[in-house]
Parts: structure tokens; C-alpha cells; sequence
């Protein structure tokens, strides 16, 4: 290992007046990365899962999402092209090919040109699966896959995102519960490469202060939120 | 990065006559403040929260080494590499052999103050690669070639106008008499300049607002997503950050990340928090080649162990300067490296000496804003003062606040002496106020009452006051 790695370390021990971490030391800290105990949740989101549903709504709005509420997958393609339409945006969509296997009845709207992979600059809209929603902020979980390429999160101008009412939960921990899960992760196991929350479209305000939508990432954040 | 903290006071004094600083100064105080205040109120676990960071952060910090090892075996496992830099050249010349090595032409960069720290920017130009700031704010003061002003604001002290003279003077691509009057037309014009760039950059560079032992991710926190794209879409993500950024778990990030945003933007959350490991998996139909962590110390290990280990807790939230009457009059440039505000008044004497940066910790009047929006609760009062009286026994200070200290000092140790001058003071002074009560001119001290009249007292001292009031008798407790 190099030089300036030893040195680092040497000097880290060093100020802090002691040698090594080992024996019950270092088992204490080894015990407290394993525990994965939650620090603090707040309370917010406590509640059943219409609660949840309702605040994960509430928050999304608050940060400039627009939220679709649909009964079943079936509605998807007609309510896709009406927002489409409605929003002024062409009727191409890239999705993410971890939807081709989702059963979606795109022949109800025929106008819509669907294709796959990851984002290229001319998509103008992504449609992608989430991992999961998060009610206390109106956060979403996105994470990078085969299936799931993070270009599509970032690069068309409006983000389009299929979610279903039992993938909310109240908090960021509980997410990341969910995805150690639903991918078997052992801590330190590997995980994706990308990991997304995302709360919100785009923004800046760094030009005085003025808060405007759509600085480099999407300009419009649209959740289709389909009852189980 | 070059500093001029050794010339605060100018800095301060010719900030304090510049119209464009003034003006662009006066937007930012109400905005920060109120926003913080607001999420805060949201928020009843908020206090409860900072304390559990602050033990986080104590916590790691007493265990650094332990962790430190730990993600760099977990980015290893996820196949990405970490480096270790002592100091700013080993950073930069680090940075540039990864540039190098998929021989790059183009760096996009997401914000990252650590670079400023190590100045990166100049030492890639230096050596041929072209390095493009991403984040709005930095986009800005580059084409305006100056340094950031903020943590998380870096064009704070620009002006509108001032950003669409730099954009007309640099777009040259783009006709003229082209609108851009709209803060939309500006960003619409930014985006579409730096769109092509994303795609076209060989190298990615983001910094890190926490690296995490147990999985070996990065994390980055913005708004605007230009960082995604510049660690999405190069080929190599390089990921530049300071050693004292680790926590351990996703349990301990998640509770910070409670406290961050609503600190800094007074936002519930920030728009973008993305969690990276590695290179892009096998399967993956996109991502970078390679991940590289430049880990750096650049002084920081040595800050352990002393009265300014604190100081490491810092998550870079920008709430202090937010808070900072000193800030608010003067701006960041005048602090003269990267960190201003408070947290810089303590921070740039630690890193870069106090023979450079003796002058910031002096730049307070000691109010406790700072401290108390601090969610880390770092006590950085405390840590200027620490500063401050290092200055005096190393002999550092002037002989003119030497002699009005040890003035002061001679009657404070002699409590009649104290008593009856104090009480003679308050009886002159209260004379000199007349009908008015104020008072427009003081023998030594001109410089306060030429721009404004000091009130008078009211004839009687604290101490008296405090006395009649029935406070401080035996028996009572307080």
C-alpha cells in the first residue's frame, strides 16, 4: 500500500493518542456498522399506508412534482398521452427496458412511439420504473440496473415515473431497507452502482436567489401512481 | 488555491464600498434565513436530530482510521480505486494521471470545494485539460474567472445583470440581441451550452458530501443535476474528498441528510442526493468505465486530538455564513480562501496557518449566531476565541489591542478600582449624551462614531442595575 495511505493512517492514530483499533474496540465499532440501527426517524410518517400514500402526495406536489392517481396499469398509456399532450411534449417516449416486461396495453394509445435503453440528448421523455417512494419528503428511489440506466433519470427534459401505491414507505430507512432486500445485500456486499433520491424536477437558484425549474436534469417530474 | 486572508481588513474595507457586493449581499439575508427557519419549524425532531449528528459525526471521528479502511476495502470490492493524498499536489497530480490515463481532453466538474481547495482547476488548464464547472453558480464566476464566494452559493455575490454581461461576452455562438432578461432565459441558455459538453467530457469530477464505510458509496447533494450527468456520463467519475467526510452506515447518512438541506436551503430535501459505487457493473447499459476516490488530507489529521477536532464535524451546510453579520456586510471574497463565514474563520487558520489567516477569527463580534444554527453544533465562537488568545500568547496580535487589553485588564483585576471607574463612565458618558441621550464624537474612538452616534448609558451601571433589580443577592441560586 502506498506511502502517503500509511502515513494518513500513522497520523490519524497518532492524534488521536492510540495504536490500531483491536480487540473489544475495534468489536464495538464492527458491532455498531452491522446494526444498521436507525438513528432517529421523525414521527411524520408513522401511520398506515393510506397516511403514507397521502403524505408521500402532499410532499411531491409541494416540490413541484405533478402526481397521477390510476386504478390499474391499464389506464397507463391513454393518461400518459393526455399528459403528453397536454404539457406541449411529443408523443416519443424512451423507457427503461426493466419495463418491456411490465404488462402495459400501449395498443390503447397507438400515437405513443415507445423504445428502450439508455438516454441519449434527443429523448425528450424518459419513462422508468421506481424502487420505492418515500412518504416524509415525497423522495423517490431510483437505482441503476441492467434493466434500469441512470442516464434516463437525468437526460430527457421530462421524467416520467411508474409507481405503485405499495412501494411507498414512511422513510429513507425504510427504502434502503427494501432495496437490501429485494437484492440480498450483506453489508458490503455490492450494491448498484447508482442509487437515486430524487425529490422534485431540477432546479437552481443561484442566480439571486430566484428559485427556477429545469436547470440541468428534468425539467418536469411526473408520477403515475397505480393502485395495486 | 492563491489565499488573501492576510489582508482581511482591506478586503473587508473595499468589499464595504463595492456597489455591485452591496447590492448583490442585500438579496441574500432575508432568503437563507427565513427558508431555514420555516423547514426547521416543520420539523419537531429537529433539535433532537442535531445532537444525534453531532454523536455521529464524534463517533466517527474517534474512529476514523477503522472506517477510512473500511471504505476503501468496500469501494475495492466494487471495483473502484482509492487514493490516498497527503496534500494538495499529491491531489492534483493524482487527478491528472487519472485524466491521463483515458487520455482526456475535457473535464465536467459537479461543485466541489475541496477542489477549490487544492486548485484544480488552474493546475488541469496548466496541463492541457480543459476543466467545464457544471453547477449554475460555478458555470458563472468561471466565465467571470474568480473564485466562489459561498460554500453553496459560489455566485452569491453576483448580480443578474452581471451574469448577462458574462454570459453576452462569452457566448459568442449566439446572436447578440438575443433576450435574456429572465433568470429562466439564463438558465435555458446555460443548460443548453453545457448539454453537448456533459456528453462530450472524457472525465467526471464530483466531490462528496459523505463517503460511506459500510458500502464504499459516495454521495452527492444538489439541485440542479449537473452532477449526475458529469459522473453519469464521462468515462471515468472521479470523486475528490476530504478523509473527514465518512460515516458509517446508511442509517447514520440518512439522519444527517435530515439535517442538511433544511440547514442550508431551508429545502425538506434536496432535489438530487445520489449514491455511487464503483464503476458501471458489466451489465449496465451506462455509467463510467472506472471510479476513482482522491481521498485527501491536506492537514486535517493533525486538527484531531486538538481544542479544533470539532471543526471536522462540519457537513459544509453554509448555515453559519448564512447567520453571519460579518459575513452579511462583507461577502466571501474578503475572507480570502475558500471557506468563509464562520466556519472558514476557523477552518482556514487550521489548514493554511495562522500567520496567513490570524485576521478571521478576529472577524466576529461573537453574537452565537453561527453556533446556534450550527447542526452539527460546532461551537465555533469558542474555536475563534481559541484562536484568538493563541494569537496573544504567541505575540502575534498588535501593540495597540495589547495595550488596550492590558489597560483593561489592570482595572479588571482590581474590582474597586473596576467598580468606582466604571460607575465614574457611566455618570461622563450619560453627561456627554445630553438631552439626546446619544453621543456623535468619542476621543479614540472615531472610527465607530463616524458613521453613527453611540448611546448614551443611562448614568448607572451593569452592575448597579443588577443590584437594585434584587438578582444576585445570597441565597439565590442562579
Amino acid at each position: 500500500m502506498s506511502e502517503a495511505r500509511e502515513q494518513i493512517l500513522a497520523g490519524i492514530r497518532k492524534s488521536l493518542g492510540r495504536g490500531k483499533l483491536e480487540g473489544a474496540a475495534a468489536e464495538a465499532v464492527e458491532a455498531r456498522l452491522k446494526g444498521h440501527e436507525r438513528i432517529l426517524v421523525p414521527k411524520r410518517s408513522d401511520g398506515d399506508q393510506a397516511h403514507k400514500i397521502g403524505l408521500f402526495v402532499e410532499m411531491a406536489e409541494g416540490v413541484s412534482c405533478t402526481v397521477d392517481r390510476l386504478e390499474s396499469l391499464e389506464s397507463v398509456p391513454e393518461r400518459l398521452a393526455d399528459y403528453l399532450r397536454r404539457e406541449n411534449l411529443p408523443a416519443r417516449i424512451k423507457q427503461s427496458p426493466a419495463l418491456e416486461d411490465t404488462v402495459i396495453p400501449w395498443d390503447k394509445a397507438p400515437a405513443l412511439e415507445i423504445t428502450s435503453g439508455a438516454a441519449v440528448n434527443e429523448d425528450a421523455v424518459g419513462l422508468t420504473p421506481a424502487h420505492a417512494g418515500i412518504a416524509e419528503t415525497g423522495t423517490l428511489m431510483l437505482h441503476s440496473s441492467a434493466e434500469t440506466p441512470t442516464s434516463l433519470h437525468f437526460v430527457p427534459d421530462t421524467h416520467v415515473v411508474l409507481l405503485r401505491e405499495s412501494q411507498i414507505v414512511g422513510a429513507y430507512e425504510d427504502a434502503w431497507d427494501m432495496l437490501r432486500q429485494k437484492l440480498g445485500l450483506e453489508p458490503g456486499a455490492s450494491v448498484p452502482r447508482t442509487v437515486n433520491l430524487v425529490t422534485g424536477p431540477s432546479r437552481t437558484g443561484d442566480v439571486e436567489q430566484i428559485i427556477q425549474l429545469g436547470a440541468h436534469g428534468p425539467r418536469r417530474l411526473h408520477i403515475m401512481l397505480v393502485k395495486d | 488555491m492563491q489565499t488573501t486572508s492576510h489582508n482581511f481588513k482591506q478586503n473587508a474595507r473595499d468589499a464595504l464600498t463595492d456597489v455591485q457586493l452591496q447590492k448583490a449581499l442585500s438579496k441574500m439575508r432575508p432568503g437563507f434565513q427565513q427558508k431555514r427557519a420555516d423547514a426547521v419549524a416543520k420539523l419537531p425532531e429537529f433539535e433532537d436530530l442535531r445532537d444525534r449528528g453531532r454523536d455521529i459525526k464524534n463517533h466517527v471521528l474517534e474512529n476514523l482510521d477503522f472506517y477510512l479502511e473500511r471504505f476503501e476495502s468496500n469501494v475495492i470490492a466494487n471495483g473502484g480505486q482509492v487514493h490516498w493524498c497527503r496534500n494538495s499536489e499529491e491531489a492534483r497530480q493524482t487527478i491528472m494521471e487519472i485524466c491521463r490515463s483515458v487520455d482526456a481532453k475535457t473535464v465536467t466538474k459537479g461543485k466541489s470545494m475541496v477542489a477549490e481547495e487544492i486548485g484544480l482547476n488552474e493546475y488541469l488548464e496548466e496541463h492541457g485539460v480543459e476543466p467545464i464547472e457544471t453547477d449554475l453558480g460555478e458555470y458563472i464566476i468561471q466565465l467571470r474567472d474568480e473564485p466562489p464566494s459561498h460554500i453553496i452559493a459560489p455566485a452569491i455575490h453576483v448580480n443578474k445583470e452581471q451574469v448577462v454581461e458574462a454570459f453576452r461576452k462569452k457566448h459568442t455562438d449566439l446572436p447578440p440581441d438575443r433576450p435574456l432578461e429572465e433568470v429562466g432565459d439564463i438558465t435555458d441558455e446555460a443548460r443548453t451550452q453545457l448539454r453537448p459538453k456533459f456528453f462530450a467530457a472524457d472525465v467526471g469530477i464530483t466531490g462528496a458530501n459523505f463517503l460511506i464505510a459500510e458500502t464504499g458509496q459516495t454521495v452527492i447533494v444538489t439541485n440542479e443535476g449537473n452532477g449526475d450527468l458529469t459522473q453519469t456520463l464521462g468515462k471515468a467519475h472521479v470523486v475528490v474528498a476530504s478523509l473527514e467526510k465518512i460515516v458509517p452506515t446508511l442509517e447514520d447518512a440518512s439522519c444527517i441528510l435530515r439535517l442538511l438541506a433544511r440547514s442550508a436551503t431551508g429545502q425538506e430535501f434536496s432535489v438530487y442526493t445520489t449514491f455511487s459505487s464503483g464503476p458501471r457493473r458489466e451489465t449496465d447499459l451506462d455509467g463510467p468505465a472506472s471510479f476513482h476516490v482522491v481521498l485527501i488530507d491536506n492537514g486535517r489529521s493533525a486538527m484531531l486530538g486538538t481544542e479544533y477536532q470539532d471543526m471536522l464535524r462540519c457537513i459544509r451546510c453554509s448555515a453559519c455564513m448564512n447567520h453571519c453579520p460579518v459575513y452579511a456586510a462583507v461577502g466571501g471574497h474578503a475572507y480570502g480562501w475558500v471557506y468563509p463565514g464562520p466556519m472558514g474563520a476557523v477552518l482556514t487558520p487550521s489548514l493554511i496557518g495562522i500567520d496567513e489567516a490570524g485576521h478571521l477569527p478576529n472577524a466576529s463580534t461573537f453574537c452565537g449566531r453561527c453556533e446556534q444554527v450550527c447542526p452539527m453544533r460546532i461551537p465555533l465562537p469558542k474555536m475563534m476565541r481559541h484562536y484568538r488568545a493563541k494569537e496573544f500568547t504567541e505575540n502575534k496580535t498588535t501593540s495597540q489591542v495589547r495595550a488596550g487589553l492590558g489597560l483593561w485588564s489592570y482595572f479588571a483585576k482590581r474590582p474597586w478600582l473596576y467598580r468606582q471607574s466604571t460607575k465614574l463612565g457611566a455618570v461622563l458618558l450619560h453627561a456627554l449624551g445630553g438631552k439626546r441621550g446619544r453621543i456623535a464624537k468619542l476621543p479614540l474612538a472615531s472610527g465607530w462614531t463616524s458613521v453613527r452616534d453611540m448611546p448614551a448609558p443611562e448614568g448607572r451601571t451593569f452592575q448597579q442595575l443588577y443590584k437594585m433589580s434584587g438578582h444576585g443577592k445570597k441565597g439565590d441560586a442562579r
